[in-house]
């Protein structure tokens, strides 16, 4: 997929477009301040007869050209302050203060008004693409629909205009892109889908909510490069919201930090990155995982290793200065060679194994799987890498025996479990060994059961311990993961995220196992919550010394945890080495495009890291 | 597509004879002389009650009298029934008068159920809703013939709008009270189902694109809002279609209607067995069909769900 800047094909239509049709009352020349005003703005929620706060005085501005992202976590209140802005919220909302939309007030809009403002002077990319998309219009309706809305246009010139935008966000076939349905395409097609149909009548401002959270990190690149572009082209304001630094870094002009409904910190991207003032500044920074910043005794400079495993020359960088960061990345892959001792019988081991989901009625069989071979000693970390649809939780089901081993042999602490039929003894005996943490902590957890019953449910099931050692077990497990006894008899739901997650890996380590397999444990979770998690997983490894099978999308979670990581594309593993080999000396194209495409807490850097992963593109290609 | 149709019409066939077995099976291996019901009380002599039991296959043992009974119907000859009319001819004369009656059933408890429960769903927990609520659990749980007595009673006769009963002729007015009596109970599950339905929908996502976008109230919802919600409730209509299409036996033994209901209703207490197997052959036809028309309306509606 190539990335370069699109030439003029949304462009140069823009006479009639650009034009007041709506009305603003600016005509686009006398109008010279910001886009987007926002002043003293608070949104409340009215729950249980009470109003509740989500955003909390805030004032902040956006001018033509710039982005500003506005940074928080989960219940911060960057999402309903920036939906306030259009009126988009639930109808038990308050919304105070006063926004001006170049000069003029949104709040106090009538209705009529506000439509016309709504997709046509403000539009917005919204976080999941499949279910902002209506499921039952193709692609095309739906962009149409939005055209003719705002523009007097005959249905076939608003086909042609779908058309070149669908083009303009480099839809590969907008044709066949404009007749699908949102559910035939990928995750990143969609959002290009929204993104052309966000920016249909060329908005003045664009408010774009978590726009690449869902995405894989490649496809999470390509979005940001295209919306970079975009920025450039169309001279719009843009509202990014979002919880992650790298996103932030890679596209933002300014910052604003939000923490419970309140703005802490503002200033350039610069500013806030360099000299962040505010201890949650810091603290959010601190938290996030990056992968290979370079600038710790124990990070790894990714750049600096795929410029030099793809012998790329980069402009940002000084020429000398990229050879003696290559130099040092080298030299210390050189002096690591004491990776964690492989001693002792593997606890997993998979051989040319292939698995396949069972064909259900006429759907036939699909192979998931192919040719893997991969083993995991006692005490061993292994990261299993991949985007979605690589295989990578497949591999960690069948470890446990939820998916049939179609081929090849899968031994688990020595026992072959391919044969094994689901549910026979022999596989019931083989799990007590195994311990899982699940992806999603919310669903994974009984919400009738108290958190107490379903950490001990696995040893009373294996007749480990029951009655009052059991119960001891439990407080044991609880300390272990850092909650309080007394929480033994609450419900998953008066949880926090976190806490949840906890239970799951304690429920996991209640049988002692010797092989831990963890499902994107940390996923679900904001940043400063997955660190903490994060070191108590690790803490608990080093402690407890069990081998662990560490599924997930996040490079940089590998980063911190595994000494061995494995790349998985397609079904296939395409590279797997210890975690210094992968990242220092990363030989796979693909492993160098994935490395690539994460980005970096740090504009500077990410600089570097945009300009290489151009160039490994420009040369894949 | 065509080859989803032609494969769901291939699977009408196991459906047929295993349905039309079991009924074959209940009515003619019931214990009592099957020629009783055509003698009447005074019975006949035993040379009519021969050539009676020659004549319906009678004296063959069950299976061939099944595959006889088979036969016929694959050659377009539902035979006759115990008084000596052709059984096509009848269903062709009584199918009528059901169908319109099912149709305007429908439409009834389409139009209103979805009107309703769309605006009580848009205004949940607002009076409208709660009244509307309240009233659909009176309709559901109050048995069909006390509500099919009390309407045939106060707007047929105390204020004869209409007539009590339908007359041979079954008019659109005649049939107007029967059809809102049988379709009251499908319009509250209608009603109560829409409801459910644009609650869960009018907070997705995609509605809140579609305001963002600017469209206006009416369009969203209309449009976007509507078209998703209706999946589950086609799902329903269709099932009730093909209940509604097999005569409804109680309402059309209150108003009197001459439909499959009631001609099913005679042939059973006359155990007339011809006539019973027949109608009830044709109602899982006319079953079957149904349920295949809510699948092709449903890929329509959603287009996630494609046959191959």
């Amino acid at each position: 997929m190539s990335t370069q800047v699109i030439g003029g094909t949304g462009g140069n239509d823009d006479g009639g477009r650009r034009g007041d049709h709506g009305g603003t009352g600016s005509d686009g020349t006398a109008y010279q301040g910001p886009v987007l005003e926002v002043r003293n703005l608070c949104v409340d929620f009215g729950v249980d007869k009470r109003w509740v706060p989500a955003a909390i005085d805030l004032s902040y501005e956006v001018r033509a050209g710039e982005v500003l992202a506005i940074v928080g976590e989960s219940g911060s209140g960057k999402s309903a302050s920036s939906m306030s802005l259009l009126g988009l919220l639930p109808s038990n909302s308050r919304v105070t203060g006063e926004v001006l939309l170049n000069g003029q007030s949104v709040l106090t809009m009538p209705p009529a008004r506000l439509r016309e403002v709504r997709g046509n002077d403000v539009a917005v990319i919204f976080q999941e693409p499949m279910t902002a998309l209506n499921p039952v219009y193709t692609v095309g309706f739906q962009i149409v629909e939005t055209l003719r809305l705002h523009n007097e246009i005959s249905p076939d010139e608003a086909r042609q205009r779908a058309l070149r935008l669908l083009q303009m966000v480099e839809l590969p076939d907008p044709e066949k892109a404009f007749r699908s349905y949102p559910h035939q395409l990928s995750g990143g097609q969609r959002q290009r889908a929204m993104i052309a149909q966000s920016l249909s009548c060329d908005p003045k401002l664009l408010i774009a909510d978590e726009p690449t959270t869902a995405l894989d990190v490649t496809v999470q690149a390509e979005i940001l490069d295209l919306m970079r572009n975009l920025r450039n082209q169309l001279n719009s304001a843009i509202v990014l919201i979002t919880h992650d630094m790298g996103v932030v870094a890679d596209l933002a002009d300014r910052i604003a930090v939000m923490r419970k409904g309140r703005i802490v910190e503002t200033g350039t991207a610069d500013q806030i990155f360099n000299h962040p003032q505010h201890e949650y500044t810091r603290a959010l920074l601190a938290a996030v995982p990056h992968l290979g910043q370079g600038d710790g005794d124990d990070e790894v400079d990714i750049t600096a290793a795929l410029a030099a495993a793809t012998h790329t020359e980069l402009q940002t960088v000084d020429h000398d200065e990229l050879e003696r960061r290559e130099r040092d990345v080298l030299a210390q892959l050189a002096g690591e060679h004491t990776t964690a001792p492989r001693t002792g019988d593997p606890v997993l081991e998979l051989v040319d194994v292939a698995i396949e989901y069972p064909r259900q009625g006429r759907v036939p069989a699909f192979r998931a799987v192919e040719g893997a071979n991969l083993t995991v000693h006692p005490g061993q970390v292994i990261g299993l890498v991949g985007e979605s649809g690589s295989g990578k939780t497949t591999i960690g089901r069948a470890a446990v025996g939820l998916l049939p081993v179609a081929q090849g042999s899968l031994r688990v602490v020595g026992t072959d479990i391919s044969g094994f039929r689901p549910s026979s003894r022999e596989l019931v005996k083989v799990r007590r060994h195994i311990g899982m943490v699940f992806q999603d902590p919310s669903s994974s957890l009984n919400p009738r059961l108290p958190i107490g019953e379903s950490i001990g449910e696995p040893m009373l099931l294996a007749g480990e311990a029951k009655g009052s050692a059991l119960q001891k077990r439990i407080e044991m497990l609880l300390d272990q993961v850092e909650l309080p006894r007394s929480y033994r008899n609450r419900y998953p739901h008066e949880l926090s995220g976190g806490q949840k997650q906890r239970v799951g890996i304690a429920r996991a380590l209640s049988l002692k196992p010797k092989l831990m397999v963890a499902d994107e444990p940390t996923s679900a979770l904001d940043v400063s919550v997955q660190a903490r998690v994060l070191e108590l997983f690790q803490n608990l490894q080093r402690e407890l010394g069990f081998a662990c099978l560490f599924v997930t999308h996040d490079l940089a979670v590998v980063d911190v945890l595994a000494d061995y990581i494995c790349v998985m594309k397609r079904g296939r593993i395409v590279e797997q080495g210890s975690r210094d080999q992968i990242l220092r000396s990363p030989r796979d194209p693909y492993t160098q495009r994935l490395l690539a495409a994460v980005p970096l807490p740090d504009p500077a850097l990410q600089r570097e890291r945009r300009e290489l992963r151009a160039k490994l593109l420009a040369s894949t290609d | 597509m065509v080859w989803y149709i032609v494969r769901r019409f291939l699977q009408l066939i196991p459906v047929f004879l295993g349905a039309t077995l079991l009924v074959y099976f209940l009515v003619f291996s019931l214990p009592g002389d099957a020629t009783a019901a055509i003698c009447g009380e005074r019975g006949c002599t035993p040379a009519v009650v021969a050539g009676l039991r020659e004549q319906y296959n009678l004296d063959q043992p069950f299976w061939i009298q099944y595959l006889l009974y088979l036969k016929g119907v694959l050659t377009f000859d539902l035979g006759t029934n115990f008084s000596g009319r052709p059984i096509a001819t009848i269903i062709a004369e009584v199918f009528p008068t059901t169908a319109k009656l099912a149709i305007m059933a429908l439409v009834i408890e389409a139009v209103f159920g979805i009107v309703f429960g769309l605006i009580a769903g848009l205004r949940k927990g607002r009076i409208f809703d709660s009244s509307v609520l309240v009233l659909s659990l009176i309709v559901i749980a109050v048995p069909i013939f006390v509500l099919g007595f009390l309407m045939q009673f106060l707007i047929g006769v105390k204020l004869q709008w209409t007539n009590p009963t339908v007359s041979g002729d079954a008019t659109f007015t005649e049939l107007l009270l029967p059809a809102v009596v049988l379709g009251l109970v499908s319009f509250a599950y209608v009603l109560r189902l829409t409801r459910t339905s644009i609650i869960e929908n009018v907070n997705a996502d995609y509605v809140r694109t579609a305001t963002a976008k600017g469209l206006s109230r009416r369009r969203v919802v209309v449009v976007h809002v509507l078209r998703n919600s209706l999946i589950p409730v086609v799902t329903f209509l269709g099932a009730d279609l093909g209940a509604l299409m097999g005569g409804a036996i109680v309402t059309e033994g209150i108003f009197n209607v001459n439909g499959v209901g009631n001609t099913l209703y005679r042939a059973v207490l006359n155990g007339d067995g011809p006539m019973v197997v027949s109608i009830v052959t044709f109602l899982i036809l006319i079953f079957c069909l149904a349920n295949l028309l809510v699948d092709l309306l449903y890929a329509w509606l959603d287009p996630r769900i494609r046959y191959a």
